[in-house]
């Protein structure tokens, strides 16, 4: 009996695991493509004008934040939940 | 649980469940019990390391700027290099009114680098910033700043209508719009400021406190050798990665706020 709810146990700890990895994996999808976008746009700007550099740079951090929250927000939900 | 691990750690025992409660490793016993009409006051091992960072910044920049000169020595010019760099990031986002502001920035930044530096100091490893409230705060002073910025530039009347209204918007979306833009500058920007520096300190002390404890359970003659001499050359990289992510963090929450300021500031 005591292996029975041992193994139910297990089963259902492993089930919530699995859901929070997966809101944290989900969460991660979109802003990961975002970010490359994002930051492969920048580098692109600022091969191409060099002496944009800066001001690309600055609007690329602002970008990086505003996008990066998203999946913050799913790592946090991932312990939440 | 975390005085458990610290035990197993010592004395080699096992570590069965000894990360089941993430929470235990941010939530510290009080040292001292205290509280207002309760309101819980009591003084924990976070508010030490909150005291003992902020004593550290200051004495750090009370030596190097008690004597200031002309030409300055090492300390006085590392330290103005932190705070020039501050001051381009305002005078770049927010222009010339933006010096205004310097002092307010550079106090964001140098707390938050020195808090989040508690991560990875030997001896401490924990970053205050990890802490909801602390972010929390931060975030509301932000706000409080922006928003009564914003009032003191148009109104308050003026403000809301600024927040909630983009320019050029078609007559038909404008309900939607209005509601949605009002919520998003004015609800989720500080909540977001207070979630992305929590996040990324809580997702790094983790990150940390799991190689290490690899490192103590793994590093010792049996079975899982390979895997302890794995975490052990990995660590200097997770300290390295933590660092970058430690100044990055400072310097996005410099920034953000520098850019909420701008916008309040300027009209369309």
């Amino acid at each position: 009996m005591d292996m029975v709810f041992l193994a139910q146990e297990a089963a259902e700890v492993a089930q919530s695991n699995l859901g929070n990895g997966l809101v944290f994996g989900l969460a991660t999808l979109g802003p990961g493509i975002g970010l490359g976008i994002l930051i492969g746009k920048a580098i692109e700007s600022m091969a191409r004008q060099p002496e944009a550099a800066g001001m690309v740079r600055t609007t690329m951090f602002i970008g990086i934040g505003v996008v990066e929250v998203l999946a913050l927000l799913g790592f946090v939900l991932a312990f939440i939940i | 649980m975390t005085p458990f691990l610290a035990v197993d750690v010592q004395y080699g025992g096992n570590f069965d469940g000894a990360l089941d409660d993430i929470n235990a490793l941010f939530q510290m016993p009080p040292i001292f019990e205290f509280g207002i009409g309760g309101l819980d006051l009591s003084i924990n091992r976070t508010i030490l390391i909150i005291w003992l960072a902020t004593a550290a910044a200051f004495l750090l920049f009370r030596a190097a700027f008690s004597d200031a000169r002309i030409v300055p020595g090492k300390l006085q010019s590392a330290c103005e290099m932190v705070i020039d760099f501050v001051r381009n990031i305002a005078l770049d986002i927010i222009g010339p009114k933006g010096v205004k502001f310097v002092p307010l920035l550079t106090t964001f930044f140098v707390f938050i680098f020195a808090m989040n530096l508690m991560k990875i100091t030997p001896g401490i490893m924990l970053p205050p910033t990890s802490r909801m409230a602390v972010t929390g705060f931060l975030a509301l002073t932000a706000w409080v700043v922006y928003v009564s910025v914003g009032i003191k530039t148009h109104g308050f009347l003026g403000y809301i209508k600024e927040v909630s209204i983009p320019p050029g918007t078609p007559k038909a979306i404008l309900p939607i719009l209005a509601v949605i833009e009002f919520v998003s500058n004015l609800i989720l920007r500080p909540f977001a400021l207070a979630i992305r520096l929590f996040a990324n300190m809580v997702a790094g002390h983790i990150l940390v406190v799991i190689t290490l404890v690899t490192v103590h359970v793994f590093l010792y003659p049996r079975p899982g050798l390979p895997v302890g001499i794995l975490a052990l050359g990995i660590s200097p990289l997770v300290f390295g990665f933590e660092l970058f992510i430690i100044g990055l963090q400072a310097y996005i929450f410099t920034l953000l706020t520098a850019v909420y300021i701008s916008s309040s500031l300027e009209s369309h």
